[in-house]
């Protein structure tokens, strides 16, 4: 150890007198080492830079390093989607298995890219950001696990959001090459825009097998209740704008229509209703001087006058959701989030998360053919019942429309309640704002119970050691036929209870017996009221009137034929 | 020397190695910290979801192509009709198989064909033509029907049970009225028959709805079709038995936690999953038994199990299982739905369902999630972890979901058949429709008529009056002509009128005079409203006149004798009990084993379960209510007797609330003792008004089909009433001078 020591102090000196062979090897070595040393400190001082360079080299942050798959032309299609599909014959609930937190588990496919053949994409559009930011949500939440082994549900990572982008065999071949796909079994597929022309069919055209499919624009024939979810058509405004919430209340226009893409029979109907209903109506369209992009997307106009949209939406109490081409429209989107009363004219169209969402307190469905009947409808509707349609309308924007990922787990929580249906959340958790829900204490115990026919009740007396007045209370209140049990609660440490039917006298009770009297006691007593309302951020004390008495109280009658003739007596 | 050379350079190599691993060994965890900072991670397999940094395309949800292509396509009218074609049979719904057109024209009327001779129809089929008859959505003019109910009994589709109608599909056919089906409701409660249980009727029901039992997901047509519960011969017709919870037990445990007794079938389909019950049966908490004895030859095709199965299913009696277990199991028999659903349910046992497939009852309006465990069938061994699972708090609320559901929804066929009709009405008018709180609250769906309840979508009935609006409107009901100026009903008039609370004043002009001029009537503070009576009837005092703007209506006879401070009291009370009546003349009803009737009283007692409404305060949902819940056999009866009226209001609301009415102060009316002392023909006088009201009572409580008054040994008085302080700290002082 101390010859160690002193040579390692001598160290430099040394070299110089080895031989040259020697010498070199050494240096290498040292130079090897050092450079291992100060690499070492750069990972250790800049590892952001030294990471992100690794991933440039290993891990791909861009799509286009997404792996490339060829499609062989005769590689398997799957079947077309099965319309008789439910959970207990297409779904494999074994996957999910019991599990203790009622959560399921969601696997979510690595990005590659497929292409046919001739190298040419199955999507034209790709991954779309709208996608990607479903995904990633997914992939942040509770539902998410990355083990395959352990997954109850599998999301490809091909985007089929937008049908008009695809290309139907080669994405159903696609689909069909997933290691987990298994006629499609426990694979959920997201789609807002279904059908392309001529017949805008209402759910996607991919061939799916089994597969799952959240859609928007389901109709009431396409839809398998139960086992697909109906999602909303995403609205990137929703992104974009931001609109703040308006008091619930009248607005400047009763109706406004201000979809761009309105069936001219249609727009022909609602400018017929103008004419009856003249201000009340506000019939807007796109912008003629104005070029497609996303400007014109934020404008619409009548009779030459400009307006922003989607902020006009905020000054009608009704906004018409016309179905289009197809039934599921992003303007629902709009007007949900302009607190606006969305009124739906969609024959057959299933409303988005109708599983769990209860439109009827946030929207008015009206038949196509009764387009001429809106403004009748509405206003039968009484203004109370309005304000309320608006606060839910803004409510379930926020909660299930706002985003991508809104949207995405909604669609898993649906599921998720199929699949554990016990643990499933409760009506009043889906469709009650978060205001309610803290105003209306839901307790079991106040659900209406006819006849309560109680078995007697338990008295609890509190004491702190005022003896005699205990005794006084007990003696009466065992008197009470209906009396099941009697518990004092002693309220005193520095006094040990008194036994048995002892009776002692208590000098210093008389003193404490005025008590409630006491100035500081009810100074102390105002100070919990006012504590205690601002902790609940508002009083919840009700003022009445009157008191319950017996029938026959006070009243000129025998009093052996009253049943309570003490009352007030004491 | 060269050892220790060699020595000095395998230390420094080890040292700057440690110091290597030592920097190293940081280095680990940072990177698998980093790998949960998705952020800062890239793309790899079997990773969470990258976020990917390139500019990405955008979903834009409108492509004006699609508009120009939309606007080329065939106009929307043809498209409707075009789907109308389409979808039919299997595929129907009510855009493509109903007609709304009648509906609309004649409001939601229902027909029921006139019976043919020689036809044997079912005791159960015969109750629920009989419930359609007299309910309000009857008509005998099938030109005003917007359904048609077939009197041809299809409840039993099995071919070899007793009750089968032959030669249903020629019989159908030949109806003129049949129209393919369209707009007819279809009731049905087996189908198929051995072995295989299809759900096929075995006749042609084209576009026609049905109202089936243990209806599947597969063959349900949403929005079309209504599942009904399977219900015994011996259901109700009327009122029917209460749900047997009578007290909540906190921890809401019972002897067992799963229950399950019944058949378990040798041959043909249903019996896998009672099959394997007995590998979750432990004959201590969770006992399921099966039996192989029945049928003719069950020894001939019995298995292994079956005698061990018999005995211990004799072990046990079915009864106290069901009263004493937490949960019951209603695993599918022959058929989806089984009676031990209905069973479980009144018995508030939460049932546990095992049924893969069963569209439940009523699942369009009910949350069976707030009353029953549903499982599945492939999950059966974890059932018993399942329901241990339950916290109790949740236990007690399904369990009293259960009650609410049994009572609203199906403890009487007429529950059922009600039940269906309104589905069906509120799809055919479907912009006023009952929210899905209304149906899965207190008092229902059946007593949550419209217009008025949708004016709140929050909450059931009891939240609808949260804020009730502040003023009332008073009725009064005036029968003699005015001849003097002091008559009650003026002086009654002017103390209403002074009412902090008074909106308006409506005088219901039900007398054979003409009307008097307007200068004869008190001038008021508050507008004053004479409307004659339509046909002068007594029901006509509860029509939901349009006038009537507030929530509260104080109802007055023009003879009563009312103080201002007593309206004012009256009212401010209601207001914290806006869904019961409020008011002064309180009266009681009592069974009398002598008649073996119900009986009908004014005397004095210590307590009561009627408020009469000569002056009483409700909402004014009830004038609504009583117009259009109550069949025209009851209001009939009313009229003709012009009698009773107020005793029906109280089975109403009683009906609604399973509350008693309130009574409010020391103030008596008591009429029918008053009767020598009042000069005037009054109705009171006649001395067979107080037989009548017996008459009444009996005639109600059967419609009801149970007793709804409930008592009360409770008087609200204001505060500090008759308390030894001084006069001028009461608010309410006349109330004692009186």
């Amino acid at each position: 150890m101390y010859a160690s020591g002193k040579y390692s102090s001598r160290g430099p000196a040394l070299i110089p007198r080895m031989k040259t062979k020697h010498r070199i090897y050494y240096i290498t070595l040292f130079s090897v080492v050092l450079l291992g040393l100060i690499a070492t400190g750069m990972f250790q001082f800049w590892p952001h830079s030294i990471e992100s360079a690794a991933d440039w080299t290993l891990d791909k942050r861009s799509v286009h390093d997404a792996p490339l798959v060829h499609l062989p032309v005769s590689s398997p299609i799957p079947e077309r989607g099965d319309l008789s599909c439910r959970m207990h014959t297409c779904f494999d609930v074994y996957r999910c298995g019991y599990n203790p937190k009622n959560k399921i588990k969601v696997y979510i496919y690595p990005l590659q890219k497929f292409v046919d053949e001739l190298g040419v994409p199955i999507s034209s559009t790709g991954l779309s950001r709208e996608y990607n930011d479903l995904l990633s949500a997914i992939s942040d939440s509770d539902f998410y696990t990355d083990d395959v082994t352990r997954a109850c549900l599998f999301i490809p990572s091909t985007d089929v959001l937008n049908q008009n982008s695809l290309r139907i065999r080669e994405t159903a071949q696609a689909l069909a090459m997933l290691p987990r796909w298994d006629k499609g079994m426990n694979h959920l597929l997201f789609n807002m825009l279904p059908g392309g022309p001529p017949d805008y069919n209402t759910a996607l055209d991919v061939p799916r097998d089994r597969a799952l499919l959240a859609g928007g624009g389901f109709s009431t024939w396409t839809y398998r209740q139960g086992y697909d979810v109906s999602i909303p058509v995403y609205s990137p405004l929703s992104a974009d704008v931001e609109l703040p919430e308006r008091q619930p209340g009248p607005r400047r226009y009763f109706i406004l229509s201000s979809q761009t893409a309105i069936h001219r029979e249609y727009r022909a109907e609602l400018e017929r209703l103008k004419e009856e209903n003249g201000e009340a109506l506000l019939l807007l369209d796109k912008c003629s001087n104005l070029s497609q992009g996303a400007a014109s997307a934020r404008k619409r106009c009548c009779k030459g006058q400009v307006y922003d949209y989607p902020h006009i939406l905020q000054e009608s109490s009704f906004c018409v959701v016309l179905r289009g081409a197809r039934l599921g429209q992003a303007a629902l989107s709009d007007v949900l989030q302009a607190g606006c009363v969305p009124v739906i004219l969609a024959d057959s169209y299933i409303l988005p998360f109708s599983e769990v969402l209860d439109w009827k307190r946030a929207s008015v469905v009206i038949p196509e053919e009764k387009l001429s009947e809106m403004y009748t409808i509405l206003k039968n509707i009484p203004h109370r019942q309005v304000e309320e349609m608006q606060r839910q309308a803004r409510w379930f924007w926020e909660a299930y429309f706002s985003s991508m990922k809104a949207i995405g787990l909604t669609t898993l929580q649906i599921i998720n309640d199929r699949i554990y249906p016990y643990a499933a959340r409760t009506y009043e958790q889906w469709n009650n704002p978060p205001v309610v829900k803290w105003s209306s204490v839901n307790s079991p115990l106040f659900l209406p119970l006819i006849p309560p026919r109680a078995p007697g009740f338990t008295a609890v007396v509190l004491t702190y050691d005022r003896v005699e007045s205990l005794f006084r209370v007990i003696t009466e209140i065992s008197k009470v036929p209906s009396l099941a049990k009697l518990l004092v609660v002693w309220n005193n440490q520095n006094k040990s209870p008194p036994e048995g039917e002892k009776k002692f006298k208590c000098p210093e009770c008389t003193a404490i017996d005025g008590l409630s009297l006491d100035q500081t006691h009810m100074v102390e007593r105002s100070e919990c009221i006012n504590k205690f309302a601002s902790v609940f951020g508002t009083m919840p004390l009700k003022v009445v009137e009157h008191r319950a008495d017996p029938v026959l109280y006070k009243d000129d009658f025998p009093e052996k034929l009253k049943s309570f003739p003490n009352i007030g007596s004491l | 020397m060269q050892a220790k050379k060699r020595y000095l350079i395998l230390l420094s190599a080890g040292a700057c190695l440690l110091l290597l691993s030592y920097l190293g060994g940081v280095q680990l965890p940072a990177a698998s910290r980093s790998r949960h900072d998705r952020s800062r991670t890239g793309y790899r397999p079997d990773q969470p979801w990258p976020h990917f940094s390139d500019p990405l395309h955008l979903f834009s949800p409108v492509g004006h192509t699609d508009t120009e292509e939309y606007n080329l396509h065939i106009s929307p009218r043809q498209k409707r009709d075009g789907t109308a074609s389409v979808y039919k049979g299997k595929r129907c719904r009510v855009d493509s198989c109903f007609d709304f057109a009648p509906c609309q024209r004649n409001g939601f009327k229902v027909y029921v064909y006139p019976q043919q001779k020689g036809e044997k129809i079912s005791e159960s089929y015969q109750n629920i033509l009989s419930t359609i008859e007299g309910s309000r959505f009857y008509t005998s003019d099938p030109g005003q029907a917007c359904l048609f109910i077939l009197s041809l009994d299809t409840l039993d589709r099995d071919q070899l049970s007793p009750q089968y109608v032959h030669n249903l599909k020629t019989k159908v056919q030949s109806l003129p009225l049949w129209n393919d089906g369209r707009n007819h409701l279809i009731f049905n409660l087996y189908s198929g028959t051995w072995p295989d249980y299809t759900e096929d009727l075995g006749f042609d029901i084209g576009q026609a709805m049905l109202a089936k039992a243990s209806i599947s997901t597969e063959n349900f047509r949403p929005n079309f079709d209504v599942s009904i519960p399977l219900f015994s011969k011996e259901h109700a017709r009327t009122g029917g038995d209460r749900g047997f919870l009578k007290y909540n037990a906190i921890p809401p445990l019972r002897k067992y936690v799963l229950v399950f007794k019944g058949k378990r079938y040798l041959t043909g389909i249903g019996s896998d999953t009672r099959n394997a019950l007995h590998h979750v049966h432990n004959a201590e908490d969770v006992v399921l038994l099966t039996t192989c004895k029945h049928g003719k030859d069950w020894q001939k095709h019995k298995d292994a199990r079956c005698d061990k199965d018999n005995a211990e299913y004799d072990k046990y009696d079915y009864k106290e299982m069901l009263h004493n277990s937490t949960f019951c199991l209603v695993p599918r028999g022959r058929r989806l739905g089984s009676f031990r659903f209905l069973e479980a349910l009144q018995a508030a046992c939460v049932p546990v369902m095992l049924s893969n497939g069963w569209e439940l009852p009523f699942s369009e309006i009910i949350d069976w999630n707030t009353a029953a465990v549903i499982g599945d069938e492939r999950l059966l061994l974890q059932i018993p972890t399942t329901v241990r699972s339950i916290h109790h708090d949740k236990i007690l609320s399904l369990r009293q979901q259960t009650q609410f559901l049994w009572e609203a929804y199906f403890s009487s066929v007429e529950k059922i058949v009600l039940t269906t009709l309104e589905i069906i009405q509120d799809r055919v008018l479907e912009h006023g429709s009952r929210s899905s709180l209304l149906w899965n609250s207190h008092p229902g769906g059946l007593f949550a008529l419209q217009p008025l309840v949708t004016n709140s979508h929050l909450g059931g009935f009891e939240k609808l009056c949260i804020k009730p609006y502040p003023k009332f409107t008073a009725v009064i009901h005036a029968v003699s002509p005015l001849v003097s100026q002091s008559q009650p009903i003026l002086k009654l008039l002017v103390a209403v009128a002074k009412s902090q609370y008074c909106a308006q004043i409506i005088v219901l002009w039900n007398c054979d005079k003409p009307l008097p001029a307007k200068h004869r009537w008190p001038a008021t503070s508050v507008p004053v409203i004479v409307i004659e009576g339509e046909n002068k009837v007594m029901s006509s005092r509860f029509l939901p006149y349009e006038t009537i703007v507030t929530d509260a209506v104080l109802s007055l006879d023009e003879d009563t004798v009312l103080s201002t401070t007593e309206v004012d009291f009256a009212f401010t009370v209601w207001q914290s009990f806006p869904e019961r009546i409020v008011g002064y003349p309180a009266r009681s009803h009592f069974w009398d084993s002598n008649k073996e009737r119900w009986g009908y009283t004014s005397k004095w007692t210590n307590d009561y379960s009627m408020v009469l409404t000569g002056a009483a305060i409700y909402h004014r949902y009830y004038h609504h209510l009583y117009t259009n819940y109550l069949p025209t056999s009851l209001k009939g009866m009313v009229d003709q007797l012009a009698n009773c009226e107020d005793i029906l209001m109280n089975f109403l609301v009683s009906a609604v609330t399973k509350l008693p009415p309130i009574k409010v102060t020391q103030k008596k009316q008591y009429k029918e003792t008053m009767m020598g002392q009042s000069s005037r023909a009054s109705r009171w006088a006649d001395p067979d008004h107080f037989a009548q009201r017996q008459t009444c009572m009996n005639k109600f409580a059967s419609w009801f089909g149970a007793m709804p008054l409930v008592h009360s040994q409770m008087r609200l008085d204001p505060i500090l009433f008759k308390d030894q302080v001084s006069i001028l700290r009461k608010k309410y002082r006349d109330i004692e001078r009186l």
